[in-house]
């Protein structure tokens, strides 16, 4: 509670954006182009197939090179002229209703901009390549291209209603992408099931913004974070509840979390880039830019704390048992947005390590995603881990930006992962109380099974002995593959010292969520105890994985190993908690619609078509019945203006 | 034995306001210069030449009415106070002029066939004459003439500031009408019967409104809205010379824009006249039967609105209703818009039965999105040919989305906009309507215009699925390309999707245009 006052005496950061100049002033390039690019490559048909991939990527860095531009000139401008408001155009404007169509250029915007279409680009090259076989990549490219739009109109809207028609479009995205290669029943299922589950949580979020409608009468973030304090305590915990169920669904957190695994049947650049990099971590920039409303409601924030360590160790406990490369990856991924949830959830010194980690994982999980499809590449698009082994002598590029991003996640000293997480399990540290204590060591304890489960799959791929499948002759991939890894390994190794040194990120970021209290202390002493853990959880991986021999067929394991590869029974329990219930409610809202609903609907679909049958007779044809009607007509008339008067 | 007068002395000779008028005059002036066309120039040349001066007059008459809403504060009466050119007028004129263009893009449309207009239209149906001229390659040039007179006479329509001169504007634009609708290329005698009920009916609802007229110069001792305005505040409205006058006048209004229990003569005539023609009249005629109605409400009998309210209520309530309920059982897609037209007829008066700005605003708004999405959607239908002509039957359009999806996918967003389906502008317009009649306290409105859409959007909803869900038919119609109508399909989608997704402009120039209200 001491903590909240404080928070209530400190006031957030004030909102008053300024009107955009500059290359600012047409930050709607960002959406425009790549959505430009979407909608030629959709319609044009097969003319573009020979360039198509060429002009998708031209558009996506089109996009980065704008982002730069309006970065630095953000970095020129002193920081209450951070945030700028570029007017698009009033949406609808008649009465009281009036929204506004404008884009919001600040701090935590520009960085997920930067992320985006940085990442965003580096993805579309290496596609160039991953894809050169398919028949389909204009398609692919083309929708590639729409979840950057969609994903840019959902980082850069200054209001709820831009920020949901970007979510919106990112699931349509997902969707498309994860059902891409359709004719595999297991993918178009994927598909099916991401779109579902995310229904779930967009219900959330849609019913957030129409509680936040009714209650402060507009949607624009200036409006309703500036009267957010007047709003009743139990307002707004609703509204934060149902933000956080919306976080969830995009970002899988529990209990919205079993899309993702499966969502690993979409081609492997849309698992770096959607289902790694960015979309995933839309839930993140939801609670952070909905700061104002969490920090008013401790309950809210207490849940997305709890939210985000169950989900970190879930998820670190599927990517345990994982054989299938791209699914411990998953595993891996939902275990990381948990870090940066939890950091979300702690408040203001946690904001800035949640998109600090954000934009870290980011690099590091894009890239060892990448370098995932470098390897499938490799081995016949092969994703079974007991197939690999001793992969570094052969595909050495892809050895060492796989070896960088690993060491990041697991978060060895002075690579990103370590900045950013130890930042994060500090914060929950600093939290104080009981809570505190709690969340802190489940984050450590899930900072060493981070440790085992990254080693595992590193020594099951990269180390040991051969275990490839006869007709496999693993290469290198080619140059336009490669060095987006490069790239992308390099991000990883320094993003996180980039960020964190000398609180360049938290300065940078004050503005939106304003100044943290202290300076952060780089080296504390939980700093030693998260280093131990993770060299238990790299040595317990060595003993198991790299000393004895990896059957190349799965053991049978124990209870608690088939716990883990059945997803932690998430299905089943989607299964027995929703879809049996909703199976029989199904029924029998079938039932009652077939006896009463469908009997009223029916006979009101028969009265009407009956009455359309009936009085279309009328309509004789007979100009004389016609003249007769007016007739008729006529005399109402004349006697209805009678009729009121008397 | 009296003494007999020459009057030519007392009349003075009145003052034109060239300048104010110039739109009109234009239009028909360049109708003049068609008829001279047809009685000088040499048979090969006529259908360049009239096509010229058709689309340079309407060109020209948009230009000046732009002019004129930009430059000169618009809000003057003209001609000795018969003529109003105001705010609200300049809109609907230039809103008038647009669609005349759109339409004139399909009236002039020869990629097709020859003519979408029959060879000769004095030659008997079926008859060896018909076929010679059929042969000789005849094509009836006097129809972008008669275009413009009528086009013409819209124009003044809802700029009439007396009850005669409406009168007039309503014969001049009305005559030409008639004749038109009798001469389609195709099915001529389906043609004829629709022109000769129109006529027929026509001239028996402007005996209504001329009954009326008469009335209501019996009660206020002028034809002058302004004038009969005047009087109704001053003598209260009692009288029973004024009742009738007020009812008689409105039949003949209701019936130019096609409201129940007058609406019997638009399906079989928009099904029978020739498409090109029929998106001319559902667009223009309704706009500029609308802008009449908005002035005989809005200035003359503004004071009267408590009596004649409840009379416009049930009408728009029976309008909106009969409009959506018969269109579930039309198995032809032009009667289908012609009942589609007459429920959008009954949206149209929840706006004027609002009698405040908002209404007026959003009756404009209103107009022009509908204007543009009617005229793209009959384009739509003249492309979809079989070997007899357009392709009218609903059967015949059975998956056409598989095989032609472009066309499909337009004609569906047209039927969509109909439906008013958000981000189209029939959305913008229903809801903008819709909240001027609540804010006027007319909720029961509202909900059946609500209900009705709900009913209306099961049938355009049939409509798109069966072309996109049916198998196409082995001998389905072709698809007819042609830049000409490309461009009106085109202007028509894209203005429909303009005004759906950034509303705002239209809105505010609505707005503004209805801000002074109509001149008296």
């Amino acid at each position: 509670m001491t903590t909240m006052n404080a928070v209530l005496a400190a006031g957030g950061p004030e909102l008053h954006p300024q009107a955009a100049e500059g290359v600012q002033s047409v930050a709607w390039l960002l959406i425009a182009l790549p959505l430009a690019g979407a909608a030629i490559l959709l319609l044009s048909g097969r003319r573009t197939n020979k360039w198509g991939h060429l002009l998708g990527t031209a558009m996506s860095l089109g996009a980065f090179v704008v982002g730069l531009l309006a970065f630095f000139q953000m970095l020129g401008q002193d920081a209450e002229g951070r945030s700028r408001l570029v007017h698009l155009f009033p949406f609808i404007s008649a009465g009281s209703l009036k929204v506004d169509m404008n884009l919001l250029v600040d701090p935590l915007s520009i960085s997920f901009v930067l992320l985006i279409t940085g990442v965003g680009s580096l993805i579309h090259i290496y596609s160039i390549g991953y894809m050169s076989h398919d028949p389909d990549r204009r398609r692919f490219f083309a929708y590639l291209n729409l979840f950057v739009a969609a994903m840019l109109l959902l980082v850069l809207a200054d209001n709820y209603v831009g920020l949901y028609i970007g979510w919106e479009g990112v699931g349509l995205a997902s969707y498309l992408l994860i059902g891409f290669w359709q004719y595999k029943p297991s993918a178009a299922t994927a598909a099916k099931k991401a779109f579902i589950v995310n229904r779930v949580g967009d219900f959330g979020l849609s019913v957030a913004i129409m509680v936040m409608f009714a209650t402060f009468g507009s949607l624009s973030y200036q409006d309703v974070f500036g009267q957010a304090s007047q709003a009743s305590q139990g307002t707004i915990t609703a509204i934060g509840l149902l933000l956080l169920l919306g976080a969830c669904g995009k970002s899988a957190q529990l209990p919205l979390q079993s899309w993702l695994l499966d969502a690993m049947e979409g081609p492997t650049p849309v698992s770096a880039l959607i289902h790694a990099a960015t979309m995933v971590t839309a839930g993140v920039y939801l609670i952070v830019r909905s700061h104002a409303i969490f920090e008013l409601s401790p309950d809210a924030q207490l849940l997305v704390t709890i939210v985000g360590v169950a989900t970190l160790l879930a998820g670190a406990i599927i990517g345990c048992a994982k054989d299938d490369i791209k699914k411990a990856l998953a595993g891996s991924t939902m275990s990381q947005i948990g870090y940066m949830v939890l950091a979300a959830g702690l408040g203001r010194p946690g904001y800035v390590f949640a998109i600090a980690h954000l934009i870290a994982h980011g690099f590091f999980k894009a890239g060892m995603f990448l370098g995932a499809g470098s390897v499938m590449h490799a081995m016949n698009d092969d994703v079974n881990m007991r197939k690999y082994g001793g992969l570094r002598k052969v595909m050495p590029i892809t050895f060492a930006t796989f070896g960088l991003g690993y060491l990041a996640i697991i978060g060895f000293p002075g690579l990103s992962g370590w900045w950013t997480k130890d930042g994060i399990i500090d914060a929950a540290f600093e939290k104080g109380g009981t809570s505190g204590q709690i969340l802190g060591w489940l984050a450590l304890i899930g900072a060493g099974i981070t440790a085992y489960y990254m080693s595992r799959l590193m020594f099951m791929t990269f180390f040991g002995e051969p275990r490839w499948d006869e007709d496999v002759h693993p290469h290198e991939s080619p140059k336009v593959m490669t060095v987006p890894l490069i790239l992308l390994a390099i991000g990883s190794v320094a993003g996180g010292a980039f960020l964190i040194l000398g609180d360049r990120f938290a300065k940078f970021l004050a503005p939106v969520v304003g100044e943290p209290e202290a300076a952060h202390k780089l080296v504390t002493p939980y700093t030693a105890i998260v280093f131990a853990l993770m060299v238990v959880g790299v040595g317990l991986a060595y003993v198991q994985y790299l000393r004895r021999p990896v059957p190349r067929t799965a053991p049978a394991g124990n209870p608690a190993v088939t716990f883990a590869r059945k997803d932690l029974y998430g299905d089943a329990l989607n299964e027995s908690l929703l879809m049996r219930p909703g199976q029989w409610l199904t029924r029998l809202t079938v039932y009652f619609d077939n006896r009463g609903v469908d009997g009223l609907v029916n006979g009101l679909a028969a009265f009407i078509g009956g009455t359309s049958g009936r009085v279309r007779r009328v309509q004789t044809g007979f100009v004389r019945s016609y003249a007769l009607s007016m007739f008729v007509g006529a005399a109402l008339v004349v006697g209805a203006l009678f009729l009121v008067r008397i | 034995m009296t003494p007999v007068y020459m009057a030519a002395g007392d009349i003075p000779t009145p003052h034109i306001e060239y300048g104010r008028l110039a739109p009109v005059l234009i239009v028909l002036g360049a109708a003049c210069v068609g008829v001279l066309v047809e009685a000088l120039a040499p048979r090969a040349q006529r259908y360049g030449l009239q096509v010229l001066v058709s689309v340079v007059g309407l060109v020209a008459a948009f230009a000046w009415t732009i002019a004129l809403g930009i430059g000169d504060q618009p809000h003057h009466v003209a001609a000795m106070g018969a003529v109003g050119v105001d705010g609200p007028t300049l809109f609907i004129q230039g809103t008038i002029l647009v669609l005349a263009l759109m339409s004139m893009l399909l009236i002039a449309e020869r990629r097709h066939e020859d003519s979408p207009f029959t060879a000769q239209a004095s030659t008997v149906p079926g008859s060896p004459e018909e076929r010679e001229s059929l042969v000789a390659g005849l094509v009836q040039t006097e129809i972008y003439p008669l275009v413009l007179f009528a086009v013409g006479g819209m124009l003044i329509f809802p700029a009439a500031n007396d009850l005669l001169t409406m009168f007039v504007a309503l014969e001049v634009m009305s005559l030409p009408l008639y004749l038109l609708c009798g001469l389609a290329r195709r099915r001529r005698l389906l043609s004829q019967e629709a022109a000769v009920k129109y006529f027929l009916l026509g001239a028996f609802s402007s005996a209504f409104f001329l009954y009326g007229t008469a009335m209501l110069y019996g009660f206020a001792g002028s034809v002058r809205l302004s004038e009969i305005a005047a009087a109704i505040s001053k003598q209260g409205g009692d009288e029973p010379l004024l009742l009738a006058g007020v009812a008689l006048l409105s039949v003949g209004l209701l019936f130019k824009m096609g409201a129940a229990p007058f609406q019997a003569w638009k399906p079989d005539v928009y099904q029978g006249a020739p498409t090109a023609l029929t998106a001319l009249m559902a667009s223009c005629t309704l706009v500029a039967a609308v802008g009449g109605v908005l002035r005989v409400f809005y200035v003359g009998l503004e004071t009267l609105r408590w009596d004649w309210r409840p009379m416009m209520w049930a009408v728009a309530i029976l309008t909106m209703l009969v409009g959506a309920i018969v269109a579930i059982t039309q198995t032809d897609v032009k009667r289908m818009l012609a009942y589609s037209s007459i429920a959008h007829g009954g949206f149209l008066l929840t706006g004027v039965i609002a009698t405040n700005k908002a209404g007026l605003s959003s009756t404009l708004f209103y107009l022009a999105a509908y204007g543009f999405t009617t005229v793209g959607a009959f384009a739509v239908i003249t492309m979809v040919r079989d070997a007899g002509g357009e392709a009218g039957h609903l059967s015949r359009w059975a998956g056409l989305g598989k095989r032609q999806p472009l066309v499909a996918g337009t004609f569906a967003f047209f039927l969509l906009a109909f439906a008013g389906i958000p981000l189209t502008s029939g959305f913008t317009g229903k809801f903008a309507v819709f909240q001027a009649a609540m804010a006027g306290g007319a909720m029961p409105l509202v909900i059946v215009g609500v209900v009705s859409s709900a009913i209306a959007a099961f049938f355009y909803v049939r409509v798109i699925v069966l072309m996109f869900f049916s198998e196409p038919l082995a001998d389905g119609p072709t698809v007819s390309f042609s830049p000409a109508t490309a461009t009106a399909v085109a202007v028509g989608a894209f203005v429909t999707l303009v005004l759906g997704v950034i509303p705002a402009p239209a809105l505010h120039l609505a707005q503004s245009a209805a801000n002074q209200l109509f001149v008296r």
